[in-house]
Formats: C-alpha cells, structure tokens, sequence
C-alpha cells in the first residue's frame, strides 16, 4: 500500500539531503519526493509517496519527526486528499499513430506540447491512475520518453 | 566595549560559549581555527589541548557524561573533523550532549576540493542530532545558542556547527542571541494523563513487575524516581549498561545489568515477568537478544521521550511519551492515591532472590593466575564504591560493569551503542576535569589502550590525576572470546601478545607506571596509584583466556545462557 506523507519542512540549506538520508539510512523507499516552495516563504513542501506494505509508517514518521527543520507532518489517505501527477510522454506518430495518439489524448484531455515528424510529445496532469492508464493505452504507438513530476497531494478542505 | 564595537567571528564564538556556560572546551587547533584559537589567546575559557581529535571528542563525552552538562570539542577542518567522527557518533548511539565545531576552508573555496577541506556537514549528517554549515558570521551567537539547546534537552545529542574560516574572520557587532525558536523541535515533557492512570494501575497491579531501566533514566535525572517506584512497590530492578548506577547496584531490589553479559537473575526476571516497565530504554539487540522470545509473558510498559522508540523494536501494550522524571513524578503521585500492598511482589521477589542466590556472579580465583574479575572487585572495595569508573571495549568493560557495584547516577562511563574501543582513557580525562571532587579510574583494555593511548600525554600535560587500570591479557579478548565459542578456537588475529611494556610507557611520558601480576599486590598497587598526584597506569597482567560469564549468544533468547547456572566457566 502506498502511503503519501505531505511534510513541512523549514526552506533550509541541506534540508532535502537530511530527509533523503534519513530515508537512505532507515532503509525506507521512496517511490517519488516533490519540495517546493509553500505558502509560508520560511517553509517548503515536500509531498513523498513510500510503499508502507515494506516499512511501517509509523516508524518513517516518527523518525522525520526527530529532524529539527521539520515542521510538520500529514499522512494523506485517497479520501482526503486530492493528489495529481504531471508527466511528459514522448511516443511515435508516424502515420496514423498521429490520429491515434491524438484520439488518446483527447479523451484524456492531455496537451500536445511538441511535434515533430516522427514523435509527438504530450503533457498530462492526472491522478496516479488516470496517468497509468494513459501511458498503457500509449504502449503500442512505442513510448520513447517519459518523464514524471512525482505526486504533489495536497489535502481536502472541509466541508 | 560600546554596543557597537565590532568583534570577529572567532571572537564570537568565544563569548557565545561562555555565554552558554561552557568552562571548558576539548580540542586541537589547525589551519582553519587559527583565528579561533587566537581569540581564545586573549579569554579565559579554558582550552584542554589533546594529542589526537578523537580524543577531544571522548573528552568532551567523557564531561557530559560525568556532569550532565553540554561538552564542547573542536577541531579543524578536513582530517580534524574526520578525527572527530567517531567521537560524534558515539555521543550519537548514547544521546550524550556534545557540540562539535569544526572549522571549514573559505566560503568561497567550499566545493573545490581545497586543501584540508571535507564536506564535514556531510559526513556527520547520519550521526548527528543536528548540523550547522554557518553561512552568516552574524549568525553565530544565534546558532551556538541553538545548539546548546538541542544537545541538551529532549533526547540529548550531539550538534555540529562547521564554520567557515571567512566566518571567523568577518567582523560585525555581537549580538547576544535571543530565545530559541525552533518551530520543527518541541520536545514531550509531559506523559499523556491517561496513560499515566492506566500505567499506574498496571504497577499497582502486578504481581511480577520487573523495572528495566536505561540511560534515559540518568538523563533525565530520574533516578530518584526510580528509586521511589521501585522501593514503595518492591519491585525488582534490572539496568543497561548505560543506566548502571541509575539504581544502586547494592541495593536489595538490585539485579544488575541485563543482557548478553548481564546476571543470569535479571535475566530470568525478564523472562518470567508479567509487567516490564522500560523506562529511557530502547530494548537493544544486546539486551533482549532473540527479540521473539523476549518477556514472552510480559505487557510492556514503555516510557521514552523520543517516540521514534516506542515500538521500535518491541510494541508495547502501555506507551507513554515523556521525560522520565516527569513522567515517573506522575505515575508515583497516581500510586499514592491507591491503596497500598507491597506484599503483592513478595512472592516473586522470593523467587527472584532465590535466582540470585542461586545463580551469583562467580569466576575461578584457585589457580594462581590473575583473574581480571578480582582487579575490578579490588577496585570497587579500595575506592569504598566511590570512584567515578571509565571503560573501554570489550571484556574489560563487561567485568567493569559486572564486578563493580555502581550507586550513583553519571559513576560508570561507557561507550554502550556503538562499542568504541580506545574510549575509556580520554572519556577519563573528560570526566575528571568535570568532576575534580572525586577520582577517575579507567578500566580499560590492552587493546583499547593502543588506540588512544597519545592521551596519556593530555593527562599529563594538565596534571589529571587519573588512573588508568589495564586489565591486559593481550588479547582482543572479547573476540577471541567469540572465537573460542563459537570459531572453533580460532584465534585469527586476535593475540596481540607483542606489545610495549605499558608501565615503561607511562612513565617515559611522565607519569606513574607500575605493573602487578600477582593477587597480593593489586590493592597496594591501586592505592599509591591513587595516592601519588600524576596520572597513573597501572598494568595488570590477567589470567589469559578468562571469559566473561554468563553470556547471551547474540541471536538467541536472553534464557539460553552460557555459564549462567553457575555463572562459571565450563572447564573443557
């Protein structure tokens, strides 16, 4: 089961290399980690999705706790967050790949962001789901690049 | 001095520890701190100059350890601050409070691979409780303020502030720093009030109840704590080797330590157990062994400031996270308001102390050789109990723990989690600057000796009246302990018989060395030690292959001991 730990963390030199070493050192995964800037300039954002079925979150959590700079911590579940993912897909469009990759697209309200002769280039913002299926139906046209942002999630207001 | 006046960087530092109440700091200069040490020239905060800068980190360890208060060492850049790695990460292991300065090559030259740089901050990031790469010389008051306070409260640490030689350098006007703000570090005090109620009533309850206790215990400051718990409910108390002294080791509710090497009685205790109350304990490999046969029968009260170790390792039924004097302060308030019943333990204390009787410490005096376990008992009896002891790795540190009956807080002085040898004579050297009122003793190891052993010239040099009591067997004897048991005796280097005349070098670097080889003469040889103002060596020559009894083997459950029946070496 994938976790994804929305975190806190005070905009410090040497922050990010302090959380990927205590993931490195603990001997925790990460599937991906996104920082950017928050809504506080002091403060940053990480967003970082880990296979909890390997370690047990509780611990993961308990030893970000334990790094000064971090400020703060939220285990974001599906129901409670809203959770998108950006990804640039290079596939082939020769021919009639092209109508076919644009039909794809289309339905999955993707942009088409480059083109040229042989290749077409398509840019997705989707939730980790929607962007799998995109990138399997992309499969048979020959996926020559892609590149994912990570998950950003960020949690549901409430009602 | 006008408000305006500017100072340096290095000035600076200075006044920001005195600041801080440091009267001493451990370290040894280079390049990068030459500014630093300038500025200390012209103060008078005290400056201990060691002969290598893993002993300032010991030092500095050895100070926090026997005070309580934050130790300072510095070095300079590159291979100083290498030479402090493992100082920094034993502090790591056993959440001693230490802050490390190391000096670092110019800002600008940072990342160029100049000469005696390191990436410092780098380096130490896993073993450090926090890290400063100083970029604003400004900044300095501010962050030695900061430090001081991470290492010292919460679950202590060591913090490692690299400074910039450019930071030493720059001139600007001092400000004290103001109150830390830290938004990400706000340590638990105060145990949640329910739990407090809920494990009060388990104690109150138990008819079994075993108190493990661990150096969180000493940190804190609890051991009167433990000693109220403990006394009113009569329960049992077994300590790490990091919490000897916690709980007087002469106590009748005393079991000594626990463990791969601790009685054979703790041991059973835990097994049979039905409420382990952990208290600043992290149920360590080498306490619990085979962790699945563990207490088997015991709900587990766990009591811990950092929550990162609750259910770390074992999952406890009763959770509280807190300050173990705060904490027990509560629980003993809870229990007074219940009715009292010490006789409910009576009977698992009878069982309890027919384990003891039965399975006492014991080791062979008859065959005419040394035995390392008397030298420790000569120790303990010469010094009435009172000495502060220093160890080092390995065998030497097991009979020092095991032969020597602690009964304060901060008197026995370990390297427990990671296990460094050549600990224990600059750790003495630290301790006893701290704590000139009582005397040091090192029971340290032939091999252990050889790595730090430059140190002698420190103690020297500062007439630290320490002693240094060699249990030398020339051997890595708790290797080749190994190898007898379970290499089948091979030895693979692990005899170390050709090594220097210890008593020759102690006295070539001017102190006092003496060398005993006979049961007779170790109590006279410890008192002129002791008497006589230099620092002193004292080599004992011991029983070759002792072993050290009972013993856990690592993996196994904490019942399955080697010579603990007995508590006595099978003969072969």
């Amino acid at each position: 089961m994938k976790h994804t730990l929305s975190v806190l963390v005070e905009n410090k030199p040497g922050v990010l290399t302090r959380v990927a070493g205590l993931f490195a050192r603990r001997g925790f995964n990460i599937d991906s980690l996104v920082v950017g800037r928050s809504e506080d300039p002091r403060l940053s954002r990480m967003t970082i999705t880990i296979d909890g079925a390997e370690h047990p979150i509780d611990q993961v959590t308990k030893q970000l706790h334990k790094l000064i700079n971090v400020v703060k911590i939220r285990e974001l579940d599906a129901e409670s967050m809203v959770a998108r993912e950006l990804a640039l897909i290079r596939v082939s469009a020769e021919g009639a790949k092209r109508t076919e990759a644009l039909q794809i697209a289309e339905i999955f309200k993707a942009k088409v962001v480059d083109v040229d002769r042989r290749t077409m280039t398509l840019e997705i913002t989707a939730a980790p789901d929607r962007l799998a299926a995109f990138e399997s139906l992309l499969q048979p046209l020959g996926v020559n690049e892609v590149v994912r942002t990570g998950l950003v999630a960020i949690g549901r207001g409430r009602s | 001095m006008t408000p305006q006046t500017k100072i340096k960087g290095s000035e600076a530092i200075v006044r920001a520890l005195q600041e801080e109440g440091c009267d001493v700091i451990f370290g040894y200069p280079g390049g990068v701190v030459i500014p630093f040490y300038d500025a200390l020239y012209h103060s008078d905060l005290k400056h201990v100059l060691v002969r290598h800068e893993q002993g300032a980190a010991h030092a500095a360890e050895g100070y926090a350890r026997a005070t309580g208060k934050v130790g300072v060492c510095v070095a300079t850049s590159g291979p100083g601050a290498t030479n402090l790695v493992t100082g920094i990460a034993d502090a790591y292991l056993d959440s001693i409070p230490i802050v490390a300065i190391t000096g670092q090559v110019k800002s600008d030259l940072i990342g160029t691979d100049a000469f005696q740089e390191a990436d410092t901050t780098g380096i130490t990031l896993p073993i450090v409780k926090h890290s400063y790469l100083v970029q604003n010389a400004s900044d300095l008051a501010q962050i030695i303020h900061e430090a001081f306070h991470i290492a010292g409260t919460g679950r202590p640490g060591p913090v490692l502030i690299d400074i910039p030689v450019t930071c030493a350098l720059a001139e600007f006007v001092y400000k004290t720093a103001s109150a830390v703000d830290l938004p990400g570090y706000k340590p638990t005090m105060r145990g949640h009030s329910k739990q407090i109620k809920v494990a009060a009533r388990a104690i109150h309850e138990s008819p079994r109840p075993v108190l493990y206790v661990g150096g969180g215990v000493i940190s804190s400051g609890a051991t009167q704590e433990v000693c109220d718990l403990a006394t009113s409910l009569n329960i049992p108390v077994t300590t790490t080797l990091m919490a000897m002294g916690a709980f007087p080791g002469t106590h009748p509710l005393s079991l000594g330590m626990l463990g791969m090497h601790g009685t054979a009685y703790a041991n059973w205790a835990v097994h049979e157990c039905d409420l382990l109350i952990a208290v600043g304990a992290r149920f360590d490999d080498r306490v619990t062994g085979k962790l699945s046969t563990f207490a088997p029968q015991a709900k587990v009260l766990h009591i811990d400031i950092d929550p990162a170790e609750i259910g770390k390792n074992v999952e406890p039924r009763i959770p509280i996270v807190g300050d173990a004097k705060m904490v027990l302060h509560e629980i003993l308030a809870e229990v007074a308001t219940m009715e009292a019943a010490p006789e409910r333990t009576a009977e698992w204390l009878e069982r309890v102390d027919d384990w003891r009787s039965q399975h006492a410490l014991h080791y062979e005096e008859d065959d005419g050789e040394l035995p390392p376990q008397y030298v420790v008992e000569q120790i303990y009896k010469v010094t009435g109990g009172d000495a502060i002891i220093t160890t080092d790795v390995g065998q030497n540190q097991m009979w020092a723990a095991q032969y020597f009956k602690y009964t304060q807080p901060r008197q026995f002085i370990s390297s427990g989690g990671l296990g460094t040898m050549g600990f224990g004579l600059p750790a003495a050297i630290g301790a006893q600057i701290g704590r000139p009122d009582k005397q040091v003793i090192d029971i340290g190891g032939d091999g252990s000796f050889q790595m730090t052993m430059q140190e002698l010239g420190t103690a020297v040099a500062y007439n630290v009246p320490i002693v240094v009591a060699l249990l030398n067997n020339r051997f890595l004897g708790m290797v080749r302990q190994w190898q007898e048991l379970f290499w089948e005796g091979h030895y693979s280097h692990t005899d170390i018989a050709v090594q220097p005349d210890f008593a020759k070098i102690a006295d070539a670097y001017g102190a006092l060395g003496i060398t005993v080889t006979a049961k007779d003469e170790v109590a006279d040889a410890l008192r002129t030690a002791i008497k006589d103002p230099r620092p002193a060596v004292i080599d004992f020559r011991v029983r070759r292959e002792e072993n050290v009894y009972p013993m856990v083997p690592a993996g196994t459950s904490i019942t399955e001991m080697i010579g603990g029946q007995a508590g006595r070496r099978k003969k072969p």
